[in-house]
C-alpha cells in the first residue's frame, strides 16, 4: 500500500506540473511534448487502478495517434515553431479564479462526501472482463461508436479536402 | 489508497484544463486542454469503478477515448479549415456568427 501511494503520489506530481506547462508554455510544440507527458502519467494512474487494458489503450491512442495529429495540427497551420508571444490573450486573472473555484468545490465536495473511503485491497480488471462486458452489456455502445469512428473519418476528410475548383479560384 | 485522492488529482487536473480553455488564444492549444479535461472525468470513472467494483466505469473510459479521439481528428480538420480560410487559427477572431 506504502509503495502504492508513493508511486501515486510522483505520477500526480509529474501530471499537475507538465500539465500547468501545457497551458502556460509560450512554444506550442513543447505544450504537445508535456500533454505527452499528462497522457503518460494518466497511464499510470489507470495501471495503478488496476485498469490494465486501459491503461494500454490509453498509451497506444492518445500517445500513438493523439498526439501525433496534434502535431500535424501544428505542422499544417504554420505555428511559429518557438516563442509566441500571443499564444495566450490577458484574461489570465478570471480565468485563474475560475480554475481556484473549480478546484477548491471540487476537493470540498469529493473530502466531504468520501473522507477516507478506502479502495479495495484488490482492484485488478482483467482484459477478459473488459471485453465480456464491452461485447455482451455494451455491445450497442460498442456498435455506435464505430459508426461514429467512421463518421468522423469521412467528416474530417470533407472538411479538410480541398476542392478542385477552390484550386482554380485561388489561382 | 483512498478514492478521494484520484478524485482530488482529478479535479486539479480539470482546473488546469478549464484554465487553458479560458485563456489560450491558439484553436489547437484549446483542443489540447480539452484532452486534459477528459482525461480528468476518464481518472475519475475508473477510480469510481474500482471502488464499488464495477466494470462499467472502465467501458465508459473506454467510450470516452474513443469520443476524444474522433474529436480531435474532426476538431483539427476544423482549425485547418479555418486557417486555410483566414490565416491564423486565433478563436477570438472567428466571430462571424456572434450576434
Amino acid at each position: 500500500m506504502v509503495a502504492q501511494n508513493i508511486a501515486f503520489g510522483v505520477m500526480v506530481g509529474i501530471m499537475g506540473l507538465s500539465a500547468i506547462r501545457v497551458v502556460t508554455t509560450r512554444n506550442v510544440v513543447h505544450a504537445a511534448l508535456y500533454l505527452m507527458v499528462v497522457l503518460a502519467t494518466v497511464a499510470g494512474l489507470f495501471l495503478l487502478l488496476g485498469a490494465e487494458f486501459l491503461g494500454i489503450t490509453q498509451v497506444l491512442i492518445y500517445i500513438g495517434a493523439v498526439i501525433v495529429l496534434f502535431l500535424f495540427g501544428i505542422m499544417l497551420t504554420g505555428a511559429r515553431i518557438g516563442k509566441e508571444k500571443l499564444l495566450s490573450h490577458r484574461n489570465k486573472v478570471p480565468a485563474l479564479m475560475i480554475a481556484t473555484v473549480i478546484t477548491a468545490v471540487s476537493i470540498y465536495a469529493a473530502i466531504d462526501y468520501f473522507g477516507a473511503d478506502k479502495l479495495p485491497e484488490e482492484t485488478r480488471t482483467s482484459t477478459k472482463e473488459v471485453a465480456n462486458s464491452l461485447f455482451s452489456q455494451y455491445i450497442i455502445p460498442f456498435e455506435v461508436a464505430s459508426v461514429l469512428l467512421l463518421a468522423a473519418l469521412i467528416g474530417a476528410i470533407v472538411i479538410a479536402r480541398r476542392e478542385p475548383h477552390e484550386e482554380n479560384l485561388t489561382k | 489508497m483512498t478514492v478521494t485522492q484520484f478524485v482530488i488529482a482529478s479535479a486539479v487536473l480539470f482546473s488546469i484544463g478549464v484554465y487553458g480553455v479560458l485563456v489560450r488564444r491558439s484553436a489547437v492549444m484549446v483542443l489540447m486542454s480539452v484532452e486534459l479535461i477528459l482525461n480528468s472525468v476518464n481518472i475519475n470513472l475508473v477510480a469510481f469503478g474500482a471502488l464499488h467494483d464495477n466494470i462499467a466505469g472502465e467501458v465508459f473510459a473506454l467510450f470516452v477515448i474513443t469520443v476524444a479521439a474522433a474529436e480531435v481528428g474532426v476538431g483539427l480538420a476544423l482549425v485547418l479549415l479555418i486557417f486555410r480560410n483566414r490565416k491564423n487559427i486565433n478563436i477570438h477572431e472567428v466571430d462571424l456568427m456572434k450576434g
